[in-house]
């Protein structure tokens, strides 16, 4: 065994038992702890494989991003230290049965599978090849979906301040609504 | 055992089940926002192996997973303004208490 693969290895089982603890722990403010250990081991697995740009793009976004607006929205809407109330076990039994033979029918699935690899010459992902694919509007270019998630960036952070607006009449309705 | 594709989608399969799992044992909004993100990392996962084993010659499997991040992180932008909206009107996140769609 080579380090590589230890190092592959190591990186898989933490992000799943990180996973695991994230969808199982009943604080709310550890589960997103344990999501960001999670993300940062597939960031890992990025940069095992050689994809050096997603991995600093899952740093940067998911890491940096995504998680902090989490715990600031579990900040926002919860008492801390305050347990999760505890789920029927029926419920998660269920659930745990349903993935745990989605999980075996679609391993199985995988490992009868064979997958040819191409033989043409590789393009590394470089920061260069990928810059100048997405923004060519040739052939094989990526620049419409570009402009796409500009604009949908855009809907999205529009949707978010009219969401977050708080109209007088709107508080002044929920008030009288509680009373 | 050398680490190649196959245990690629194992990790990003385990990965996707366990944000399933999530998903429906959960009641509360945030949490299975979390899993949400956790689904979406798999499939991020398993863009990028496909694109490292089987095509290297090409970069599709680079670009979706980049353009996934982006919806990602949209999404959940969107989905925490809701959340906290929600909160506000409800005083509590469990999607059990949230019946009505309006306020």
């Amino acid at each position: 065994m080579s380090g590589s693969t230890i190092i592959f290895y190591l990186l898989a089982a933490a992000s799943v038992v990180f996973a695991l603890l994230s969808v199982t722990t009943r604080q709310l403010f550890r589960a997103a702890i344990y999501l960001l250990f999670t993300l940062i081991c597939i960031a890992g697995i990025y940069f095992w494989l050689q994809y050096e740009f997603i991995a600093a793009v899952q740093i940067v976004v998911y890491v940096g991003g995504i998680v902090v607006l989490i715990i600031f929205s579990i900040f926002l809407t919860q008492q801390a230290g305050e347990k999760l109330a505890k789920q029927k076990t029926d419920r998660q039994l269920l659930a745990a049965l349903a993935v745990f033979a989605g999980f075996i029918i679609t391993v199985l699935q995988i490992s009868r599978q064979t997958f040819f690899q191409t033989d043409k010459t590789p393009v590394p992902p470089t920061m260069e090849n990928i810059g100048q694919q997405m923004l060519s509007v040739k052939e094989g270019g990526y620049a419409l979906p570009f402009e796409v998630i500009s604009i949908l960036l855009l809907a999205a952070l529009v949707g978010c301040i009219v969401i977050a607006l708080k109209e007088k009449k709107t508080s002044t309705q929920s008030i009288k609504k509680e009373n | 055992m050398e680490p190649g594709l196959y245990q690629i989608l194992i990790l990003s399969t385990a990965l996707f089940f366990i944000g399933i799992y999530g998903f429906l044992s959960r009641k509360n909004l945030i949490t299975m926002l979390m899993s949400i993100e956790l689904i979406l990392n798999s499939v991020n996962l398993n863009f990028i192996g496909f694109n490292k084993y089987l095509w290297p010659n090409q970069m599709s499997g680079l670009f979706f997973t980049l353009f996934i991040i982006a919806i990602a992180a949209a999404e959940a932008a969107v989905a925490i303004a809701i959340i906290i909206n929600l909160y506000r009107s409800h005083r509590s996140i469990d999607v059990e208490e949230a019946k009505d769609l309006k306020y």
